[in-house]
């Protein structure tokens, strides 16, 4: 019984495969498929050439059996299609029985092989799925020549996804460049002025090149026409540039509003510094990391979900060590801010050598949620990653959140009267004590919050908030005291500046530049900045 | 602002001039003396090593450095203790006196670095051909002890001319010495700075043609350093007993009334701020012979807040008690990270909380108040 059924299958295959060849054959010239197999190395790539052009489906199955192997010769004329033991003559279309016994290999050199690839990578791009297609367009780029451009214009033509098409088009004018017509070289200049990809500059500027005394242009109107479009492609991939800087400027600007937020509440409301805001910045990245180990460990399955429980733990622990902060030690030095700022940076060493030691001094893993990886390409060669992008959008929630806390709620109204006039808000029923805790938690809260997000993009270890605390505070001087607006400024503005600096100056003389910039802007503007002017200097 | 007047312990009010400390200061001072520059270089020199009467090299080396470090506390008390302003870049100053004279210790090392080249060797690293032009003169001691004095003085006058003149004070102005030390640290961590980038110099063989570490040469450094922090000693004394000093104090307690009754608080803060960081660049000069090392963490922002809290804890505004805090600090310091390393960090952070909150005139004001209450 089991052979039976083994036979039934073997002959449906041969049938099937029988079929196939049959109608593979029936629209196939004989006289390509004679050169294909009996010519010489030339001759065959000018078959395959053919074949190219042709681009039918039937094309593609000769010339990937071809290159498997499957075809055969037997004697000086007949060509074989030999599969599954059975035999096909492709000049004919009909079945061969039985399978001649003298079969010849056909002989495939490097140079047709690459030939041959090309063709095949040339008719596949008509294929349905859209990750052959795109294989099939990475593999042309390196070695398309003039009989894969019909296929490729085709396909350009009927191709809708546009990497796929950035890709084509490119091949596409890279072939025509190397054409002997000038015309056709002119006109791929022209439309190659259109393209934002870095490759693009590359590949015109290989027309400009020279060997020895000779250019590799000889045609001069040709190597004009190539400056005009290399300087139009340079412009758009300045754009690029810029797009990508200004990006990465906000970016960076959004992390430090993260990290200056807190410190705008509890330095430019209450007037306390808080050298320890750093460490709370690390308290809320090691809060998002115990989230994360807990998802991993009870629900691994909801694990991209973690970040959404770590936005509220991390708060909630910067929050509560701020709180126990104020109550302990900071409440006691109020109005002596030289000693608050000793008193916080004993706190911060405490706080440090604490994590060090429960976690130890290895930086920790923390990993991004699927949905964070990947980025999303704004232009050609501008990737914009999801995490940067989910922070700047993290960063104008919290903000949003603080202000409205500020300005519509009645801990908001409460913070501000006590910062305007502590006394008399404690006569109208303010309970001033309390309102500072609150007030502190919320700016260590919020310190939390940029752990959380720092954990994202950076390393999570002791020395985190170290790296931020210097920055931090440069951005509450830099936009004033008391006020949100000017951190928001200051913050987006370093950011950016600090990111078009680094690509001029490398990232150590950019902070420098900025340290300095600061110092100079002061001196422009010391109102409302750094010091009170004139007699109201010491009230 | 410094929120509250502050009265230093020692002033006795009223215009002194018994001399710059009292009969019993003098002899203490006169005891100091004896024991830094006979007591103790004879018992390393003369008394044979097993004796129990012996001063090691360790020790040697660790007073030496805690010198230096009461040099730096002493700095501090001036422009902190007695004039109210907050430096956070102390660290900056001292380490760029480190670094004039570590480059002309690393000049007269020689050929006998590592890669036996005329130029030492992070140079050789760096694929020079020759110093950068900043490094020309180094080879001659003079210039470069020129230097430990002119570049910490060139950089706290530029910096504090225009920082006081808008009128920065207070934690502003703690904040942003912090930036400038940062900054710095940043700079000089780089290779292509020229200054040895992470490492720094080290691996100094001779200071003057003797060898740096032969214990003469040794003793040397010690008795010199404690010449320095005598003389500074005196010389803070002197200062502060001046009527410079009566301004100073005056501008500490109450800025605007100095400016109202006729002076300009922008020169007199300038003056002490530059010299406070000169007496920090000398001390970084002694302290790089002696510890053999200079390298760019020197300037991290932890190293200078730290100085504050060897100040806080003597006792500000005392100049004795920083000199005194600086020594208590490291000597617990060096004994903490030998016997219980991780606990060091925690001891630090408490004390700089435990002194700020209830001792706030630090260990010479604990003294007084035992004195009144007997």
């Amino acid at each position: 019984m089991k052979r039976f059924i083994a036979a039934m299958a073997c002959a449906c295959l041969a049938w099937i495969a029988t079929s196939i060849a049959v109608c593979d054959a029936a629209a196939l010239d004989p006289q390509t498929v004679h050169e294909l197999a009996f010519g010489e190395s030339d001759d065959k790539i000018k078959a395959i050439g053919a074949l190219t052009e042709r681009a039918d489906p039937d094309a593609l199955a000769l010339l990937q059996a071809l290159r498997d192997g499957e075809v055969q010769t037997a004697g000086e004329n007949q060509v074989l299609l030999v599969r599954d033991h059975t035999a096909t003559d492709l000049a004919t279309g009909k079945a061969v029985t039985p399978v001649p016994e003298n079969r010849d290999d056909i002989v495939i050199n490097n140079r047709v092989r690459k030939e041959l690839e090309t063709a095949i990578a040339a008719l596949k791009l008509s294929d349905p799925d859209r990750a052959n297609r795109l294989a099939a367009a990475r593999q042309l780029q390196g070695g398309a020549d003039e009989s894969a451009l019909p296929a490729i214009e085709r396909a350009l033509a009927k191709e809708s996804d546009p990497e796929i098409k950035e890709l084509l088009s490119l091949t596409q004018a890279s072939v025509q460049l190397a054409s002997t017509d000038k015309a056709t070289r002119l006109s791929a200049i022209r439309a190659l002025a259109e393209s934002n990809n870095p490759a693009t500059k590359t590949l015109l500027l290989g027309i400009l090149e020279r060997r020895r005394a000779t250019f590799a242009e000889p045609d001069a109107e040709t190597r004009a026409e190539a400056e005009k479009s290399i300087r139009a492609v340079e412009g758009k991939l300045a754009t690029g540039e810029m797009i990508g800087r200004v990006f990465s400027g906000i970016s960076l600007g959004s992390i430090l509003l993260l990290a200056a937020l807190g410190l705008a509440i509890t330095y430019g409301l209450m007037g306390v510094i808080n050298m320890a805001h750093g460490e709370l910045i690390m308290i809320g990245a090691y809060a998002t990391y115990i989230v994360q180990n807990l998802f991993r460990l009870y629900a691994p399955g909801a694990f991209d979900a973690y970040l959404i429980c770590a936005v509220p733990a991390a708060f909630a622990a910067a929050g509560l060590v701020g709180m126990a902060l104020e109550r302990g030690v900071i409440r006691f030095l109020y109005g002596r801010p030289l000693e608050t700022l000793l008193a916080t940076w004993g706190i911060s060493l405490i706080l440090m050598q604490t994590v060090r030691t429960v976690f130890g001094a290895q930086n920790v893993q923390v990993e991004n949620p699927s949905w964070m990886s990947g980025g999303f390409t704004a232009v050609t060669g501008v990737v914009l990653p999801w995490s940067r992008i989910a922070i700047i959008a993290f960063a104008a929630l919290v903000l949003l959140a603080m202000w409205l806390l500020l300005t519509r709620t009645r801990l908001g109204m409460f913070v501000r009267a006590v910062t305007q006039n502590r006394a008399m808000a404690s006569c109208n029923g303010v309970p001033t004590g309390r309102v500072d805790t609150l007030a502190f938690g919320l700016g260590a809260g919020i310190a939390g919050l940029a752990g959380c997000a720092l954990s994202q993009i950076g390393n999570v270890g002791p020395d985190l908030g170290q790296s931020y605390i210097v920055d931090s505070f440069m951005v509450v001087v830099l936009g004033g005291v008391g006020q949100l607006a000017g951190t928001v400024y200051a913050a987006l503005g370093l950011g950016i500046v600090n990111k078009f600096l680094e690509a001029w100056s490398g990232a150590v003389l950019a902070k420098i530049a900025v340290l300095v910039f600061i110092i100079f802007f002061i001196q422009k503007r010391p109102q409302g900045l750094f010091a009170l002017r004139g007699r109201v200097a010491e009230t | 602002m410094m929120g509250t007047a502050f009265v230093p312990v020692d002033a006795t009010g009223g215009p002194r001039f018994a001399g710059l400390l009292s009969a019993g200061g003098w002899s203490l001072y006169g005891l100091a003396a004896l024991v830094l520059f006979v007591v103790l270089p004879l018992s390393h020199l003369a008394v044979p090593a097993d004796s129990p009467f012996h001063l090691s090299d360790y020790w040697v080396t660790l007073l030496g450095k805690i010198m230096c470090y009461a040099i730096v506390a002493l700095a501090m008390d001036l422009i902190w203790g007695y004039t109210g302003i907050l430096s956070l870049g102390h660290g900056l100053f001292f380490a760029l006196g480190g670094y004039a004279m570590g480059m002309y210790l690393m000049r007269s090392i020689g050929r006998d670095g590592v890669y036996q080249s005329d130029l030492p060797d992070f140079v050789v690293v760096c694929d020079w051909k020759s110093y950068p032009w900043y490094w020309s003169f180094t080879d001659h001691f003079w210039y470069a002890a020129l230097l430990v004095v002119l570049v910490p003085g060139t950089l706290a006058f530029l910096f504090g001319y225009f920082a006081f003149r808008s009128r920065i004070k207070g934690v502003y102005f703690s904040i942003i010495t912090q930036a400038l030390t940062y900054a710095t640290m940043l700079l000089f961590f780089r290779n292509n700075t020229g200054f040895g980038g992470n490492n720094g110099f080290t691996d100094f063989k001779r200071i003057l043609g003797f060898p740096i570490t032969a214990p003469t040469t040794r003793m040397a450094l010690f008795v010199i350093t404690a010449a320095a922090l005598l003389g500074f000693l005196l010389l803070g004394r002197w200062i502060v007993t001046s009527k410079l000093g009566r301004v100073l104090t005056a501008i500490r307690d109450a800025e605007t009334r100095v400016m109202f009754s006729g002076y300009n608080p922008l020169y007199f803060k300038l003056f002490i701020w530059t010299l406070s960081a000169v007496i920090c660049g000398i001390a970084g000069a002694l302290y790089v012979p002696q510890v053999g090392i200079i390298n760019p963490s020197e300037m991290s922002p932890a190293n200078s807040i730290e100085i504050a809290i060897w100040t806080a804890v003597g006792g500000r505004g005392t100049l004795i008690g920083p000199v005194l805090g600086a020594a208590a600090v490291n000597l617990g310091k060096s004994w903490f990270t030998k016997a219980f390393p991780e606990y060091w960090l925690f001891v630090l952070g408490l004390l700089f909380i435990l002194v700020t909150l209830f001792l706030p005139r630090g260990l010479a004001g604990l003294r007084l108040r035992l004195k009144r209450t007997p």
